[in-house]
């Protein structure tokens, strides 16, 4: 077990640095710094200094050298177009997206697996069919779409909703929270909404084509001819064995739903790391945007690992390996 | 009064076509303490009554008429609720496989202790006294650790122990075993219809034991009740019934049954309901090429044959370990003789033949064929060579046919891997082989989920014949198939060695079965031969402790009727 987590620490490393690598390698095609940061009445000795400054004369296997070097030492430099140090930055804005993801994730999860559930058991009902039907629609439409439509009706229409910000947060030591303000909480809704929609969908439809597939197994048919009740059967025979492929793709959906915040983060104005780093990418700010990504990667690549470990945790088999036979 | 009656008992499945109907005014009864046998062949109804008593009729199925009874009072008919009562409490159930029966991710004491206080109430501790006295009781050593293991970590012949625990949790008076052992070993396979019987006699319940087995049939019931498409044709005293059948369908379905004691030159035909189809060995003759075989010469020379599989991965070499499939196996296969290899699941068996066939690499040890060493080919045309003269037949004819393909593909693939025609004359061969074993060129253009198992497994010797091998290699070849269908595909394979030359490696666990189609036989056990004879030599006079042990497993089949049978001189 032990080796196992050691060997998967050593992959994760490999990961992070060819995901730098690959990032670092795109920045020189997103455009110049300078020329955002200079104004009008620069001249080639300004531009030179600064470069030097910043250290962009230097080949690129350098440049990411340095950055590697400052990010072990949890320093991703300073930021161009604001000054300040890239870490601060995030620290301040992460707390606002990781709230937004967990509470979309949460629902997601939650409410996927519960109407997932409910759509094999009853799989002939009405119900289950309009859920199915609808469950389409959150498939198939954009995100951004979901967002103005729902901005559109809560907000405009109906005016009970704000259509962007966070509303008042509270300070818990340096984490500003939202959950704690009725103007916050209210914040939370729409966009954790349009976030967590798509995730649900995907949730549902797989917990409910795991459940149908176990239904028909052997031990399911077995617990039945036990007389056991189908509250048993479903909920501890059938959902614990749909569980183990629905884990895999939820904990790469969570993963997607921090990454990907960045869309519903600008349809709701949502101060977020996501916003940062549309607006760092129109700034060409390197060090945000290369932050950015090495955190993502670093959520990616954790996440995966839990997902592993859970797999121990829920299926037998694997936690054997040796002692069997 | 009877235990359990069932009283002209109908069960339909509408379709959208027509409906079917899958048991026809069927009558049964079973007294307290008596084991009654439930045979027929695949599609029977057999299956379909388990499932009726049980109420767990798959849909859209239905009781059309008649009437179960369980001590006098009507169980057909109930309710949901008032049959989840019954269910596990007065009738349990023994389904076939014991690796997909159990719940793979809960242990054997939650399984046990949550059916036990679903119908017994009581507290945790009781119900974990009584999970322990089961287990105890079908026969797993070590109770208290085994309880708190999961079902992978134990064999099957033990999973099977756990499913009776299981249907024993709370003293049923009726079990319905639906082919409990069909997936077991033989050895294995006699313990636990030995444990079936016991208990059975103990607690005085009624076992209702369904099975396509004759042998089963033959050594556990008292009574039994032969079943054709949904009708019952026979039914009484199994000694009676399977001494001196009175029904055409019961007689032939006896005769199919291949003896261990008894070694037939081929196996009468079951003509009953016209499925016989004409296997066309003449025609295929004339079109082979001829060999000489030689028969002092052996065809393969196989030498400290070797196959370890990686057990455990590791990074560093000494963290990994391995498992000995076959272990220093030496023997020679002669030409033209059907030589058979025995032994029970996991003995390499299967192993050795995949090795032969060049699927897996070989770990140590050399393969000869006809003097030249194959198990070191590496040369793309040498090894294409050598494979043009060996083929395989697999044992499930359900996974060894792509679905997606035509089965005139199917039978022209190898043909055409091996570039030996090309166009029409490819087409025509294939239409040969097609009408050679009996399904008629048509079959080409259909797939696959069209035919039967029976029928799949002629398209497997089609396709194993379409590069004109000199060696064929059974796997199994019948153990997925009914009786009579055995004995049609028993009887082609003979027809291939007595008619075209062939030589035939035949790997089996059914003892009688090699008994009729092998010439010597090699027993194995853990990876290795532990005695070769003579087939003969071997039924006669077992020199190894495992061989005598595993004829003395083997169902006599002594009682069955001999009608119409007759011995090899």
């Amino acid at each position: 077990m032990f080796a196992y987590i050691v060997r998967r620490m050593f992959q994760s490393v490999i990961v992070l640095l060819v995901v730098g690598l690959v990032a670092f390698s795109m920045f020189r095609f997103v455009g110049d710094p300078i020329d955002n940061m200079l104004g009008q009445e620069r001249t080639q000795a300004d531009i030179d200094r600064l470069r030097t400054e910043l250290g962009l004369d230097q080949p690129f296997p350098v440049q990411y050298f340095k950055f590697l070097k400052g990010a072990v030492q949890g320093d991703f430099g300073v930021s161009y177009r604001q000054g300040r140090p890239v870490s601060t930055i995030l620290i301040e804005r992460a707390p606002a997206t990781l709230e937004l993801a967990f509470v979309s994730g949460f629902l997601a999860i939650t409410m996927g697996i519960a109407l997932g559930v409910f759509t094999a058991i009853r799989r002939q009902g009405v119900a289950a069919n309009v859920i199915m039907t609808v469950s389409l629609l959150g498939v198939s439409l954009p995100t951004f779409l979901i967002g103005i439509l729902l901005i559109y009706v809560f907000s405009i229409e109906l005016g009970v909703l704000p259509s962007f910000g966070r509303g008042e947060t509270v300070m818990i030591g340096s984490w500003s929270t939202g959950f704690l303000t009725t103007s916050g909480l209210k914040a939370l809704i729409l966009p954790a909404i349009t976030l967590g929609l798509y995730q649900m969908t995907l949730i549902m439809r797989l917990v409910r084509s795991e459940m149908l597939e176990v239904m028909r197994a052997d031990y399911v048919r077995f617990a039945r001819a036990r007389g056991l009740s189908d509250r048993v059967i479903n909920f501890r025979h059938a959902l614990k064995n749909t569980l183990v492929p629905v884990i895999t793709i939820t904990g790469l959906q969570l993963g997607s739903i921090i990454a990907f915040a960045i869309i519903t983060e600008t349809v709701f104005q949502w101060p977020g790391v996501g916003l940062l780093f549309i607006n760092a990418i129109q700034f060409v700010d390197i060090p945000v945007m290369a932050a950015y990504l090495m955190l993502i990667s670093v959520m990616f690549v954790s996440i995966n690992l839990i997902v592993d470990l859970l797999y121990y945790a829920i299926d037998p088999r694997l936690r054997v390996d040796a002692r069997a036979t | 009064m009877s235990l359990l009656t069932i009283n002209d008992l109908t069960v339909e499945f509408p379709t959208r076509r027509q409906l079917f109907t899958a048991v026809d005014h069927v009558d049964l009864s079973v007294e307290p303490g008596e084991i009654h046998g439930l045979v027929g062949e695949s599609g029977a109804g057999k299956s379909t009554i388990g499932a009726a008593i049980m109420g767990l009729l798959d849909r859209p199925g239905r009781i059309a008429s008649g009437m179960i009874r369980l001590s006098g009072d009507q169980i057909s008919g109930l309710d949901a609720e008032a049959m989840r009562g019954l269910r596990g409490k007065k009738i349990s159930m023994i389904f076939q496989d014991p690796l997909t029966s159990l719940n793979p991710l809960f242990t054997v004491r939650e399984q046990l202790t949550e059916t036990i206080q679903a119908h017994l109430g009581g507290s945790e501790a009781e119900a974990n006294q009584r999970a322990r006295d089961l287990i105890d009781r079908v026969g797993i050593p070590d109770p208290d650790t085994r309880l708190d293991q999961y079902p992978h970590q134990f064999s099957g012949g033990m999973r099977q122990r756990v499913v009776i625990a299981l249907a024993l949790c709370t003293e049923p008076d009726v079990i319905i075993a639906d082919e409990p052992t069909t997936a077991l070993d033989v050895s294995v396979q006699a313990q636990i219809l030995d444990l079936i019987k016991e208990l059975a006699q103990e607690r005085q319940v009624g076992v209702i034991l369904i099975t396509h087995d004759m042998g089963v049939i033959a050594d556990t019931t008292d009574k039994v009740t032969v079943m054709y498409a949904g009708k019952v044709v026979e039914t009484g005293p199994t000694a009676q019934v399977m001494g001196q059948p009175s029904h055409e369908y019961t007689k032939s379905l006896i005769a199919a049954v291949p003896r261990p004691t008894l070694k037939l030159h081929r196996f009468p035909q079951i003509s009953y309901g016209g499925r016989e189809t004409r296997f066309a060995i003449e025609d295929m003759a004339r079109h082979w090429p001829k060999v000489d075989n030689d028969t002092s010469k052996p065809v393969f020379e196989i030498r400290n044959l070797t196959k370890k599989f990686l057990q455990r991965r590791g990074l560093l070499p000494w963290d990994r370990t391995y498992f000995t499939a076959v272990d220093e196996v030496s023997f020679d296969i002669r030409a033209g003789e059907v030589f058979g290899v025995v032994g029970e699941s996991g003995s390499g068996k299967s192993t050795i033949a995949r090795m032969i066939a060049g699927l897996y690499p070989v770990d140590g040890g050399t393969i000869t064929f006809e003097g030249q060493v194959v198990s070191d080919l590496t040369n793309r045309a040498a090894l294409d060579a050598y494979r043009k003269n060996i083929q395989m037949i697999f044992q499930d004819p359900f996974s060894s046919l792509n679905p997606r393909m035509r089965v005139d593909d199917i039978v022209a693939e190898p043909i055409r891997h091996h570039r030996l025609m090309d166009g029409a004359d490819i087409k025509r061969r294939v239409d040969e082989l097609l009408d050679q074993v009996g399904l008629g060129h048509v079959a080409g253009t259909k797939y696959p989920h069209e035919f039967s198992g029976g029928q799949r497994q002629r398209i497997s010797i089609a396709r194993a014949l379409a590069t004109q091998p000199r060696f064929l290699i059974c796997d199994e070849p019948t153990s997925a198939l009914d009786v009579s269908i055995q004995a049609q595909i028993l009887n082609i394979l003979k027809d291939l060695q007595e008619h075209l030359g062939l030589t035939l490696l035949f790997i089996s666990h059914d003892l009688p079965v090699v008994r009729q189609m092998c010439d010597r036989v090699a027993v194995m056990k853990q990876g290795k031969v532990v005695e070769l004879q003579a087939t003969n030599d071997l039924f006669a006079n077992p020199q190894t402790d495992y061989a005598s042990e595993l004829l003395r497993l083997m169902p006599k089949l002594d009682d069955l009727s001999t009608e119409g049978l007759t011995a090899e001189t």
